[in-house]
């Protein structure tokens, strides 16, 4: 084990009545982004669980670099409705439970958090309630809580879930350049490889036991992830991309920026449809 | 009539301000059978005090408390549903009361007085149990709010943070026990839920943080006390349930208020 990774998983087994993984070897190292796919009921939570302590190996063994600061992103949470809580004040409460080392002090904690809402492009929502946030925003301000902990690991279990297309790409940029920032290690789960490809340095593609890991573009073309989710060439769907080319306001109406356009239609080109080979199957 | 209503007044606005904050983690966190489970097994405790001649409220609090930790050991078993088991664990609890005091004829217990109150027998010997119980509830929430509001948002990001959780949800358990033993008094073993959830639903709408809620919902408990005692004094009617009555009361009229200013807007 090279002294410096964060997270090392070694043969690591969970059952709980019945197998939820197998085996697993995972290494963590600085830096890196480790994406887990699979399909559903593989196991990627239980992976993600095991590697933030929140759930015991039945065999194998974690080993955790000391004193390692782990931010950690659930599946998308749900908050009570009674429960009064607005972004600001939920992030305080991640902030003062945050290492003392890197905590603002009293007067400039709201500066301090709304700088790093900005960061995550959340800054408008720090006095909106939890629940009346959007599933993109919701997820941002996870993200911003886990950061606020300067995490040298940052562990986030299906991102972008209930959030749109457009928004899942934006997202993914966003984790993207917060490793560039804070060098932290990310491991994430995600159920599509191809939206995350470009984010990731390392693909775990998890069915229960580890079927095949590597470089994206590697994994896309192994045997065993073809088996699992099959190639795209037979997809038999259209994908529309919808390009944003404009922005709202919070009541739905569009901004105008400058001299742009805002009332053109989507362009025609911007329908791609994949080939068309759904009835050539194995 | 001062005299007779001063310690009734000071006992149950004793009470409230306890059960605000923690009647606000009871509808967080969905608990409201939770608390009927642990006062239908008060009755118990009475009858046991009687049995064994025991101080009652030492008998209730250390019956609410093993009621709290062997839920905590057989909510770890997923074969039954935790609401079934708090039915079974509510209603043979209170029925084996029954039997008990049924069985204690050396003894005359008001029942109905357990059941549904008698806030006007209380001496200055319950103010000192609500009291000192209350303050020791008081300081411990005091000291561990922050971990106890951030298991309540979402338990595994607490513990992922270092919060230790199990011991957090034990701490709220064994607070609430002891506030259902030292309400027992006031409301009744049938009603002591209501001065739980009623105020902090009541709060809900009017607060921007937990912290807000927790205050006004001892604010409308104490208020309901107040209305309760009033109006046992002046018409006569049955304390604790006037407590609750003026406590529902306030709930409505908040709702209503609310109602008609989004009414006004739309």
């Amino acid at each position: 084990m090279p002294s410096d990774s964060l997270i090392k998983l070694e043969g690591v087994s969970v059952y709980r009545r019945k197998q939820l993984i197998q085996n697993i070897q995972l290494t963590i190292n600085p830096g890196e982004i480790i994406t887990v796919i699979g399909p559903n009921g593989a196991g990627k939570s239980t992976l993600v669980r095991v590697a933030v302590g929140l759930v015991k190996p039945t065999e194998g063994k974690r080993i955790v670099k000391p004193g390692l600061r782990i931010g950690y992103m659930p599946q998308q949470i749900h908050i009570e409705p009674t429960f009064p809580l607005t972004v600001y004040r939920f992030l305080q409460l991640a902030h003062r439970a945050a290492p003392k080392s890197t905590q603002a002090s009293k007067q400039n904690q709201r500066s301090k958090l709304k700088e790093q809402l900005s960061e995550v492009g959340a800054a408008h929502v720090i006095d909106t309630p939890l629940q009346n946030l959007s599933g993109g925003e919701l997820q941002r301000v996870m993200l911003a809580r886990a950061l606020l902990r300067q995490p040298e690991l940052l562990v986030l279990d299906e991102p972008v879930q209930g959030v749109d297309i457009a928004g899942q790409q934006a997202l993914y940029q966003l984790i993207s350049q917060i490793r560039g920032r804070y060098g932290c290690g990310i491991l994430m789960v995600s159920h599509d490889l191809h939206l995350v490809m470009a984010a990731t340095d390392h693909v775990v593609c998890l069915n229960q036991h580890i079927c095949c890991s590597g470089h994206p573009e590697a994994v896309t073309n192994d045997p065993a992830y073809l088996e699992l989710f099959g190639s795209n060439e037979n997809l038999n769907l259209a994908l529309y991309t919808h390009n944003h080319d404009h922005h709202h306001h919070l009541d739905g109406h569009v901004i105008s920026e400058g001299k742009q356009d805002i009332d053109r239609p989507a362009e025609p080109n911007a329908t791609r449809e994949t080939s068309d080979k759904g009835g050539q199957d194995k | 009539m001062i005299e007779l209503l001063l310690p009734a007044l000071l006992g149950g606005l004793g009470v409230s301000l306890i059960a605000g904050p923690l009647g606000c983690f009871v509808v967080w966190r969905r608990m409201a059978y939770f608390g009927d489970t642990l006062s239908h097994s008060a009755l118990l405790g009475v009858s046991l005090g009687f049995l064994f001649n025991i101080n009652i409220t030492i008998a209730v609090s250390f019956l609410c408390v093993s009621v709290a930790l062997s839920l905590v050991f057989l909510q770890r078993q997923r074969f039954i549903a935790s609401d079934t088991l708090l039915g079974i664990l509510a209603h043979s609890a209170l029925a084996l009361g029954l039997i008990v005091v049924s069985l204690l004829d050396t003894v005359r217990i008001n029942l109905m007085a357990y059941l549904f109150g008698d806030l006007l027998s209380i001496g200055y010997s319950d103010l000192i149990w609500i009291y000192s119980g209350g303050l020791a509830v008081l300081l411990l929430l005091a000291r561990y709010w922050e971990p106890l509001v951030s298991i309540t948002i979402n338990e595994e990001l607490a513990q992922v943070e270092g919060i230790p959780t199990t011991r957090m949800r034990i701490l709220l358990m064994l607070m609430i026990a002891v506030v259902i033993a030292v309400a027992m008094k006031i409301v009744g073993i049938l009603l002591i839920t209501a001065m739980l959830i009623i105020p902090a639903a009541t709060a809900r709408r009017l607060a921007k943080t937990p912290e807000q809620m927790a205050a006004l919902a001892s604010i409308f408990g104490c208020i309901s006390v107040v209305i309760g005692i009033l109006s046992s004094a002046l018409l006569d009617t049955p304390v604790g349930p006037s407590v609750v009555v003026g406590s529902a009361m306030l709930f409505l009229l908040s709702n209503l208020f609310f109602g008609i200013i989004r009414l006004w807007q739309s």
